[in-house]
């Protein structure tokens, strides 16, 4: 898999664990190259881009008219979140590439987001999971970012933990009343789990060069999430498999597709404003 | 909200002109006070009230006619915004910037908002919501036709945005001064918070006017195709409308279907010259007589068929709109069996401590 | 908006979610207003659905909903008795002082 990445340029190549450490040629002295940068940030641009077309997929769909609305207003602040780290990707790779360029422009081999974002919708149970185990992840990253030496992350991430806050605060609401509702709903809310319960594992995978490293996140999201299941009567799912390759640019086999919907009229259009 | 920055056009900042008039005098006939209730002759006090542009609220006494038909019409407006919703949900993940996009999801998010706010306003009239959403979803109350035809490009977004908006806007801008309290108030917050809608549609179609060929091309396709499904949003003429003389005389209507018919073209035909973009109706022409543009009516024949169900995509978006509310079925199933088990939960532990 | 209808009338499907009344407050100093109805099978949902669906455009800084059913209200029979006796107490409002000539800030 790694003769692959690299050819799909910007610069990480993944060690035979899944995780991510500096390409070989950049001098190890170097303090954080800038291509790390952009990769980091790129992977989190991607997350929030691919989990905001994820959400909007349900427009028109929701179980209640009002949740419809609930679903677009949290797409919408993940295409928030995403459009301003794509473009500042963008200026930290100085290649002229604007957010549009980086979400129209690459294939799927170029996306770094994690494969929890791209996986189907499923059923409500399983978005839900979904958003549960994202916003887990995302509360404790942007809070930590908004912490962070570099300025423009830090704005990022202060905006944007306040948008998560409120995604896992209603992810959980509908887990614990899944979890804890009808028998039907119990048994859709735990398959849920049990589907999407490895690929949170990718995230928290340690990098100790990265501007936060996933690594201090993992106490934050485990003691969210079991405290909700706990209270939704669902079981924690043991496994241990843990499917990962996102960061990398080795995806499940849904994001192409994703990306070909994403990008079919830009793409037919070439130059073209819009 | 989404720096509507397309240089201002005169008559749609005219309709929100109006729809702050429309709450102004709303504020002024709520001052104007009244007193003495209804009394022994509830009938002659609702025709005082309406007589007097004043407000029917929810608790007066009304002909229950009257009550059908804002019951009837509501209704009709609250499916509109929600089947309203398809067309251009067809669009969002395929939107060609993510500036795009976000409009669009936000302008889809609207119209279930603006059918939930005129579901409520319904409600007050002593029907509920299930109620009225069940009449839908067996095909016994109708929604506005232009939604049963298809969005086949790009186009289309800036198109109902401007033609489909446009007519909506000219429909609803009106409807602020209903005599009936609740709908009057909804409809004034929808025109406002729709301000941004048919200014969006028509910055898309500028910009695609003004872009490459095949983009232009895409935008004068779409023009071809709505044109005429817009002038029929305005219903029958009015040699045929049936509804249309007592609900003016209730002040639930206030211009004929003509009339407000005729009023979209005399703007539409400026907006486009300034698109750069063809009206298709070769008859269009100044009528210096009328003071208006004469133009070829709508195929009405047309309209009453697509009512009727035999347009394009009336049975997929009414497909589409029962499987979202069957497969939510399990859900709203959950949320209220929770809801129960934690109000039973509560009482019991009150119920402990009363006995402690 | 059901403006406190009658709050019994929950006809047709079975158990469908309860109606709720929303107020939300515009800005700090201002008292909450009534801004709609919406439903919800309970509170914590009422108050998500409630943000959604009246504070899209940071129209509120505090949502209150409460039950519909909840709300009694005075019936239109009773109007007069209600509400005329205040009619006529016209001191309680500022215009109906006179301010003498040159004194501002009143």
């Amino acid at each position: 898999m790694t003769a692959y990445v690299e050819q799909t340029g910007p610069r990480a190549v993944p060690t035979a664990s899944g995780t991510t450490s500096a390409a070989p040629e950049l001098t190890p002295a170097a303090p954080e190259p800038v291509t790390k940068r952009f990769e980091f940030v790129l992977g989190l641009a991607d997350d929030a881009l691919v989990a905001a077309q994820r959400l909007a997929e349900w427009c028109t769909r929701g179980p209640e008219m009002e949740e419809d609305i609930a679903l677009s207003n949290i797409a919408l602040d993940q295409l928030g979140a995403a459009r301003l780290l794509l473009t500042y990707a963008g200026e930290l790779e100085g290649a002229g590439r604007d957010e549009d360029a980086l979400a129209y422009r690459r294939d799927d081999r170029e996306f770094r987001n994690c494969l929890l974002v791209e996986l189907p919708n499923g059923d409500f149970a399983v978005t839900m999971a979904k958003l549960l185990f994202l916003a887990a992840y995302q509360v404790p990253l942007y809070t930590a970012l908004a912490g962070c030496g570099d300025e423009r992350l830090a704005a990022i991430g202060a905006k944007a933990r306040k948008e998560s806050a409120y995604h896992l605060d209603h992810a959980s609401l509908w887990v614990r009343r899944l979890g804890d509702g009808t028998d039907e709903s119990h048994r859709r809310m735990q398959a849920a789990v049990d589907e999407v319960w490895p690929y949170p594992h990718e995230l928290l995978t340690p990098d100790p060069t990265a501007p936060v490293d996933p690594a201090t996140l993992r106490a934050d999201f485990d003691s969210v999430v079991s405290s909700v299941l706990t209270e939704a009567t669902l079981t924690v799912p043991e496994t241990s498999w843990t499917p990962a390759g996102g960061r990398n640019g080795v995806h499940t086999e849904h994001l192409s597709y994703l990306l070909a919907e994403l990008q079919v009229l830009h793409r037919a259009h070439p130059g073209a404003s819009w | 909200m989404y720096g509507n920055d397309f240089p201002a056009d005169d008559t749609s900042s005219g309709l929100l002109g109006e729809v702050e008039a429309a709450e102004m005098a709303l504020r002024e006939a709520a001052e104007r006070g009244r007193h003495g209730a209804a009394g022994a002759d509830p009938a002659a006090y609702f025709t005082e009230v309406i007589a007097a542009d004043q407000k029917v609220e929810p608790r007066d006494w009304m002909p229950e006619s009257y009550r059908a038909t804002l019951i009837r019409q509501i209704a009709q407006h609250a499916h509109s915004e929600i089947i309203g919703m398809q067309p251009e949900g067809n669009w969002i993940t395929r939107a060609p910037s993510l500036k795009r996009k976000a409009i669009l999801l936000a302008k889809v998010q609207d119209e279930a908002g603006h059918g939930l706010y005129l579901y409520a306003a319904a409600e007050t009239l002593g029907v509920s919501r299930d109620e009225l959403v069940d009449l839908l979803l067996a095909g016994r109350q109708k929604y506005s036709s232009i939604f049963n035809y298809p969005t086949l490009s790009w186009a289309d977004m800036g198109t109902i945005g401007w033609l489909v908006d446009g007519a909506a806007i000219v429909n609803q801008v009106p409807l602020c001064r209903c005599s009936y309290g609740p709908y009057a108030r909804a409809m004034i917050r929808i025109c406002k918070e729709e301000s941004f809608h048919q200014r969006q549609g028509y910055e898309i179609l500028h910009t695609l006017a003004h872009g490459t060929p095949a983009q232009r091309e895409m935008a004068q396709d779409s023009v071809n195709r709505w044109w005429y499904p817009s002038l029929a949003m305005f219903g029958p003429p009015d040699t045929d409308s049936t509804h249309s003389a007592q609900s003016m005389a209730w002040k639930i209507k206030r211009f004929s279907n003509d009339e407000l018919r005729q009023r979209f073209v005399d703007m539409c035909v400026g907006q486009a010259e300034v698109l750069g973009l063809t009206l298709p109706d070769p008859a269009l022409c100044w009528n210096d007589e009328r003071g208006a543009y004469d133009f070829t009516q709508p195929d009405y024949a047309e309209l009453m068929r697509v009512i009727k169900g035999a347009g394009p995509c009336n049975r997929q978006r009414m497909e589409h709109r029962r499987r979202s509310h069957r497969e939510g079925a399990w859900v709203r199933s959950a949320a209220a069996a929770y809801a129960a088990k934690q109000a039973s939960k509560k009482e019991q532990a009150s119920r402990k401590e009363r006995v402690a | 908006m059901s403006e406190y209808s009658e709050p019994t009338s929950q006809p047709g499907g079975a158990s469908p979610a309860p109606l709720w009344e929303v107020f939300v407050r515009a800005r700090r100093g201002l008292a909450h207003t009534h801004v709609g109805s919406l439903h919800a099978a309970d509170a914590e949902l009422a108050l998500h659905n409630a943000r959604d669906l009246y504070t899209r455009r940071q129209e509120g800084v505090s949502i209150w909903v409460l039950p519909a059913a909840a709300i009694t209200a005075s019936s239109p029979d009773e109007k007069d008795a209600f509400f005329d006796p205040a009619a006529d107490k016209v001191y309680r409002h500022p215009t109906f002082y006179e301010v003498p000539e040159g004194a501002a800030h009143l």
